[in-house]
């Protein structure tokens, strides 16, 4: 013990190894005391406290656990994820762990410097500088000046706007803007990390790039905690993963996959329908949009009618999205993103996968988006298709892994005409692979397998 | 077994009710965002304005033209033999220092709301850091009182060393004001339609427009409870060559409300400042 003298593990007071100790954390929610409630509606509480009980019954039925008696450690280190449904007390606990809101009771412990990154490009103001924000948004972040002069250059560089460090952000494309908020919290060297779901944005290539980053930090044996719906990003990033749901710890656990898998089992309850309407529930209400909101997800026949699952795999089958479109604006993107059974995305696709003259030009009103599913691609078995939509670079209109607009592929049957091959194989897709089988060719030519054989 | 040393590990406790615990501590760690946001409004002060930094000067002008054809011309108010707009410049300074400051103070927390519900520092930061653009408006706008003293060759006394003095009474009372209805923003949103109005009526009940020996004199202590009355009587008996004496006890009052209206700010600021997050 006494040689570990410069190793900051064992100084800490919080036993061996452990850097944060949440016990036994709660976070009440009085639900309709919203946001701008108006003096006149305290002054009539205040006098009906006069007269009545100080508690009332109505106020304990609005009476909402966001996060109930969460207790968990983290080590030294470690890299965790916070999975869960929307709503299920993820977001709660980053917020409490990065002091922004107080816990009802329990008690939270923690050694070392945290930063804590739940949105990028706090703070930035659109009429400063590149430049300017740098400063800003970092000493908002909790960097000195003196860091962020060191890492200045660096910061400037891998967010690629050498040429308009001076100019306004409010006159930056949405990529650039999205680039620098990055490049400044990537740059951030605290003990330990908390991130929310920061990486949902700008497109793939940018996202990798920040997953790459964000594992440069944790590789670097910082501790990391963080909150995604993006389960890929998940698996690929945390050594621990705890499950939230309604405010509690379902599981928590070390293989992060078996933990990904149980958060899909929480999320789906049984069988996806083939079709998927809105309807005006609260979280099909996120859906709303003024670009592209979405009113209909079928499988459909070549004529749009709704097909019943399963369907065999050599129908012509389509995906058909409609929806309304009231502001049009040229970055709308609109597509699929299909995934396995056990959660294993195939492919992105989307409406703009083309060259851009071929794009179709929008009108406002209603919208369908008509697709062939690929005819012998999949194999036998469940798959998931959610709706994909954004500005581009700019805005998740339905975000991948979070979105409620996804419906159900089920393929049975019609796997091939080959009498050989009728029941399912093992491979996440079924192709049908064409083969060119000669039988005539010079002796030359088949040497190689000749020789083999 | 060698003793731990914890001195270079931070540690935090966060538990309920529990925040006042590590104030002045993250007051110090924060000092920089402090700056920066300061800086932040400095900057953008003036941003896409063709005048820009003119305004500081062009706004408390103006209101001096206006007061002086008021108060000075058409109400014909005394003046003891002080050029009118000088006597109503004087006053000015600080009003405005006190009216602009309290505005946007107020209003600070909810133009920040962004920065709160996503980040943790110590919110007092927000409306105090507001503050220090409008010192510099101010001293900016004091140089026009100077170029009004060459003009009239009008030369202040020696008593000038007290006017900081004054500018700190109404500077603790700007910051109670703006820590206390900030708070009471954050939750309740009436108190933005409040605040013009109390600048508003704050302007003619103080002795902005007139020299404060227009008060009768039995209503004179009640007078002085608006603290402002008493730091604008302070800035022309620091500036102005006046044969009228300080009036003590007003003075008194003024400072002694002052603090109490910084306690009651800033003491429903530290109440609430750990529910901003949640409500705002």
């Amino acid at each position: 013990m006494s040689s570990n003298h410069n190793n900051k593990i064992d100084n800490n007071i919080l036993g061996d190894q452990t850097v944060i100790k949440v016990e036994k954390l709660s976070k009440k929610y009085i639900l309709g005391a919203k946001a701008s409630s108006s003096f006149r509606e305290l002054l009539n509480t205040k006098v009906k406290s006069l007269t009545k009980s100080r508690k009332s019954n109505q106020e304990k039925e609005n009476e909402f656990w966001a996060v109930k008696d969460v207790t968990f450690n983290v080590n030294d280190g470690e890299r965790l994820g916070i999975i869960g449904r929307n709503g299920a007390g993820k977001s709660t606990i980053l917020k409490m762990l990065s002091r922004i809101t107080e816990p009802t009771s329990g008690r939270i412990s923690i050694s070392g410097r945290v930063a804590s990154l739940l949105e990028v490009g706090t703070g930035f103001h659109p009429e400063l500088t590149g430049r300017e924000n740098i400063y800003l948004n970092g000493a908002i972040l909790g960097m000195s000046r003196k860091e962020i002069k060191s890492k200045f250059d660096e910061i400037v560089s891998f967010a690629e706007v050498e040429k308009f460090l001076d100019t306004p952000v409010k006159r930056y494309s949405s990529g650039m803007y999205v680039r620098l908020a990055f490049a400044v919290a990537a740059h951030l060297e605290p003990e330990i990390l908390i991130v929310d779901e920061v990486l949902a944005v700008g497109d793939a290539a940018f996202q990798k790039k920040c997953l790459g980053k964000m594992k440069d930090v944790s590789s670097n044996g910082r501790t990391v905690i963080f909150v995604s719906h993006n389960m890929g990003a998940i698996e690929q990033l945390c050594n621990r993963c705890i499950l939230l749901d309604k405010g509690q710890i379902k599981m928590d656990s070390t293989d992060v996959r078996s933990v990904i898998k149980s958060y899909f089992n929480t999320l789906d309850n049984g069988n996806l329908p083939s079709e998927w309407m809105y309807d005006d529930s609260e979280i099909n209400r996120n859906l709303l949009n003024e670009w592209f909101s979405p009113t209909r997800i079928a499988i459909t026949d070549k004529n749009g009618k709704a097909l019943n699952m399963p369907v065999s795999n050599d129908t012509d089958f389509y995906i058909s999205i409609s929806g309304s479109i009231k502001t049009i604006d040229p970055a709308l993107t609109v597509g699929y993103a299909i995934y396995t059974a056990d959660n294993q995305l195939l492919y992105w696709t989307y409406h703009t996968d083309t060259e851009e003259e071929k794009w179709p030009k929008f009108k406002q009103g209603n919208v369908t988006f008509i697709s062939k599913l690929p005819k012998h691609l999949f194999n036998e078995g469940e798959y998931r298709i959610e709706l994909i939509s954004s500005l581009h670079w700019r805005k998740w209109l339905s975000e991948p892994g979070v979105t409620p607009a996804h419906i159900n592929l089920s393929i049975q049957g019609g796997l091939s005409k080959s009498p050989y091959w009728m029941a399912k194989r093992p491979g996440m897709l079924g192709p049908i692979i064409e083969w060119d089988t000669r039988n005539d060719l010079v002796p030359g030519e088949r040497r190689g397998i000749v020789e083999v054989g | 077994m060698e003793k731990k040393d914890n001195t270079n590990v931070k540690m935090t406790v966060i538990e309920a009710n529990k925040s006042g615990k590590y104030y002045w501590r993250d007051l110090w760690t924060y000092r920089e965002l402090f700056i920066f946001l300061a800086w932040r409004d400095i900057l953008v002060r003036y941003k896409q304005t063709i005048i820009g930094v003119a305004w500081s000067i062009l706004r408390p002008v103006i209101t001096m033209i206006v007061l002086t054809v008021i108060f000075g011309k058409l109400a014909g108010l005394p003046s003891e033999n002080i050029p009118y707009p000088i006597l109503v410049y004087s006053a000015l300074l600080p009003w405005n220092f006190f009216a602009n400051s309290f505005s946007e103070g107020s209003n600070s927390l909810i133009a920040n709301s962004n920065m709160l519900s996503k980040i943790y520092f110590p919110r007092i930061i927000v409306p105090t850091s507001t503050i220090v653009v409008n010192i510099l408006d101010t001293a900016i706008a004091f140089l026009i009182l100077f170029v009004l003293m060459i003009y009239y060759n009008y030369f202040p006394t020696m008593n000038i060393v007290f006017m900081p003095l004054f500018f700190i009474i109404a500077l603790v009372t700007t910051l109670g004001a703006s820590y206390f209805i900030s708070a009471l923003n954050v939750k309740y949103r009436d108190f933005r339609f409040v605040v013009p109005f109390i600048v508003q009526f704050g302007l003619y009940i103080s002795p902005v427009g007139f020299a404060s020996t227009n008060i009768p004199e039995n209503f004179r202590l009640l007078y002085y409870l608006n603290p402002m009355a008493g730091v604008i009587d302070g800035f022309r008996w620091s500036l102005l060559r006046t044969d009228q004496e300080l009036f003590i006890p007003g003075i008194a009052l003024a400072i002694l409300m002052s603090l109490v209206i910084f306690t009651i700010g800033l003491s429903y600021f530290r109440k609430t400042e750990k529910e901003f997050a949640d409500v705002i």
